[in-house]
């Protein structure tokens, strides 16, 4: 069915409000938008590493999350959801199952890009009936902002500080959408909650009702560890994708690439940067060749995605 | 009739394993508790048990999906050993206090470093404060039995933790022994069907596990935590006589071995105790009082049945096969000396041996010199060393 954002937004809440995540973070608006592409029929699982989201959403004896939720570790919810998925194929194989139940699991960059890789890896390998949602804010966000592998290069982190000698991370950052892409696995996406959603809700439910294991990558800023002003969330995020700093894209069986937006303009990343406080030293004078560096990485990376698409 | 067999330590696990049915298991292969899984992934090729059996990338992803398995609703269950043990630890914590009653064979090997493939205890006694109940297994038969019996108590409402069954690896885990296997139905009646009250699979009565539980109540959760350990003993007394009703095999929280004219005691855990029995039939011919205590339940502790029956001794043995690195004494020493003093009794003169690490064979002479030990301290009344090492290079 085509996509409605009316008729979307009037579906049940499943994150109730009144949860601790900061105002202008995007994190809790990816959850709200992949958890209205469930069916209101089907009951959810849903994982939570630990995180911004997981510390904010379910403090007990709260909880936001009218599904059922578990939270285990930080590196594991990938194994944790895929051993609930495994509990409910026995149950359905024993036919005490009488409903259907969809598989979610939430964890930041920090949880999936870093210490989580292997548990992601090994769920998506293994086949199991889940969607992993990668909520990217670029950086630990939970602990402080310290850099994770999924930080951009120069970002000025606690951990990577832009210091006199040292100007913010040093390395590029990983592309975890490709890693996981090349598992070969159904259905692999990137989004980002941007304008009516669309394009975030689309894949949600496609990667929420595609059979077997799916993976979503979903750019979240953070106010925090950005440092830009709260209400500028939807305006940044929509810089990241329209400078293709961000690509919306997806991969379906790790083969067929579509990218399923095209920037009409594409506009320089320094647009992105200077709206952020984290990069404010690569536009102090002397500095230009760091702006000069990313724009030709992400030049070159969203060549590659054109390529891969065959629309190069 | 029961049925008589010949099996190793490992596959009476994974027959008992086969028996109970469980919805999931998810195990990592690790020397020597693999053949577990192995045996066991080809009862699920055979189509002879329902189990989902997942195939993890690592002991940490084992223990962490049988968390999210056994949180769904279904009995989880795996197996591991050693480095698997330690890269699940983070979650044995976890998995305990969620109240999650998994079960798990740990079969006792070595911990590197250096890398050592053999058995000692320092596996599974390094996570004896994890919150898991432990029972220790000296035989094939008492490691299937056990087996049969952890899930009535890991699920008892008084006590909801998880379970762990220790046995020897290589020792019992490789060795083939006579084994005497309970009927399939009768072990399907006695284990029952598992009705959790709260589960995640639950659309009627969703729930959330794992909170962030801070300082208003991380406490109240850790002291109802502790309760239940402390109710676990009952249950384990309660269960393992509903056992003996059914198989006639009697498990009680320690096994006493000629303990009744006996002087002095040697405590040991496991295999080795089965060395000792050997050992302390010739002394006991040869007038010697030495008798033996082999704890089965060492989580929860037996504090005062085990101070109870040492209290009469005039020396005691307390055999580790484990080093503590503390310059103090072995994990069961701390506990008995401990137990012993906070029940005031200071009777029993009492000396420490670490023994067999590395899976440094145990021989009949090691447990010997020791039993000549303990009777030598009980006959001069004096201890010239407290904390001692049997078998090893000096």
């Amino acid at each position: 069915m085509a996509y409605n954002f009316k008729e979307a937004v009037k579906k049940p809440e499943r994150l109730a409000g009144g949860h601790r995540m900061c105002a202008g973070c995007g994190a809790p608006i990816v959850a709200r938008q992949v958890l209205r592409a469930l069916k209101p029929e089907d009951h959810a699982v849903i994982g939570g590493a630990t995180g911004c989201m997981e510390v904010s959403t379910f403090l007990y004896p709260y909880t936001s999350w009218k599904d059922s939720f578990i939270h285990n570790a930080f590196e594991n919810v990938g194994a944790t959801v895929s051993g609930a998925e495994a509990a409910y194929k026995v149950l359905k194989k024993q036919g005490k199952m009488e409903y259907d139940t969809k598989f979610i699991a939430f964890g930041g960059d920090g949880g999936t890009y870093d210490i989580g890789l292997q548990s992601l890896s090994g769920a998506m390998e293994r086949g199991h009936d889940m969607v992993y949602v990668c909520y990217d804010n670029g950086a630990y966000m939970n602990t402080g902002i310290q850099r994770s592998s999924g930080t951009p290069k120069y970002a000025d982190t606690t951990t990577s500080p832009a210091g006199k000698v040292v100007p913010g991370k040093q390395q590029w950052r990983k592309d975890l959408t490709e890693v996981v892409a090349n598992h070969f696995i159904p259905y692999v996406a990137q989004t980002a909650p941007m304008g009516n959603m669309k394009d975030l809700y689309e894949k949600a439910e496609k990667a929420i009702y595609t059979p077997g294991p799916a993976f979503m990558n979903v750019l979240a800023a953070c106010p925090r560890g950005w440092r830009y002003d709260t209400p500028d969330l939807m305006e940044i995020t929509k810089l990241a994708v329209d400078s293709c700093y961000w690509p919306l894209y997806e991969v379906i069986n790790g083969r067929e690439y579509n990218i399923t937006y095209m920037p009409k303009n594409k506009i320089p990343v320094a647009d992105f940067l200077k709206a952020q406080g984290r990069f404010k030293h690569v536009f102090k004078k002397g500095n230009e060749y760091m702006i000069e560096e990313i724009q030709k990485e992400v030049d070159s990376r969203w060549e590659n995605l054109l390529k891969l698409a065959g629309q190069a | 009739m029961a049925i008589r067999e010949r099996l190793s330590g490992n596959e009476a696990t994974a027959v008992a394993m086969k028996q109970i049915n469980p919805g999931v298991v998810a195990a990592f292969p690790i020397t020597p508790s693999t053949e577990v899984p192995q045996y066991f992934s080809s009862f699920v090729a055979d189509g002879v048990v329902d189990t989902e059996f997942v195939a993890v990338e690592s002991e940490h992803s084992a223990m962490s999906a049988c968390i999210g398995a056994q949180a769904a609703g279904v009995r989880a269950m795996t197996a591991t050993s050693a480095n698997g043990l330690a890269l699940m630890w983070e979650l044995l914590y976890i998995a305990s206090g969620s109240r999650l009653p998994i079960v798990m064979a740990c079969i006792n090997r070595a911990l590197s470093g250096p890398i050592n493939i053999h058995n000692d205890h320092s596996d599974s006694m390094g996570a004896r404060d994890s919150g898991w109940i432990q029972i220790y297994s000296e035989t094939n038969q008492e490691a299937y039995d056990n087996m049969l019996m952890a899930h009535r108590i890991a699920e008892h409402k008084d006590v909801l933790l998880p379970v762990m069954v220790c046995q020897d690896g290589f020792i019992t885990s490789h060795a083939i022994e006579n084994i005497e296997l309970v009927e399939d139905d009768k072990v399907k009646a006695f284990v029952g069907e598992y009705n959790p009250e709260f589960y995640l699979l639950n659309k009627e009565n969703p729930i959330a596990v794992g909170p962030l539980d801070l300082q208003a109540h991380y406490f109240e959760h850790q002291r109802q935590q502790a309760e239940a350990m402390k109710n676990a003993k009952k249950v384990i007394l309660e269960v393992s006589d509903e056992f003996e009703k059914m198989t006639g095999r009697k498990y009680g929280l320690f096994e006493e071995y000629n303990t009744k004219d006996a002087d002095v005691c040697v405590v040991v855990l496991n295999s080795t105790a089965g060395t000792a029995k050997y050992v302390v039939d010739q002394l006991n011919e040869q007038g010697k009082k030495v008798g033996i205590i082999k704890p089965r339940v060492y989580r929860p502790f037996p504090v005062d049945e085990i101070v109870d029956a040492l209290a009469k001794f005039k020396a005691i043995a307390i055999m580790d096969k484990t080093d503590s690195f503390n310059a103090a004494g072995g994990p069961l020493f701390s506990d008995i000396t401990s137990a012993m003093y906070a029940k005031g009794v200071f009777g029993p003169k009492v000396i420490n041996f670490t023994y067999g690490l590395g899976g440094r064979d145990v021989k009949a002479e090691d447990v010997e010199a020791v039993c000549n030990e303990v009777l030598k301290v009980a006959e001069t009344e004096k201890v010239e060393s407290v904390y001692n090492y049997i078998g090893v290079r000096e």
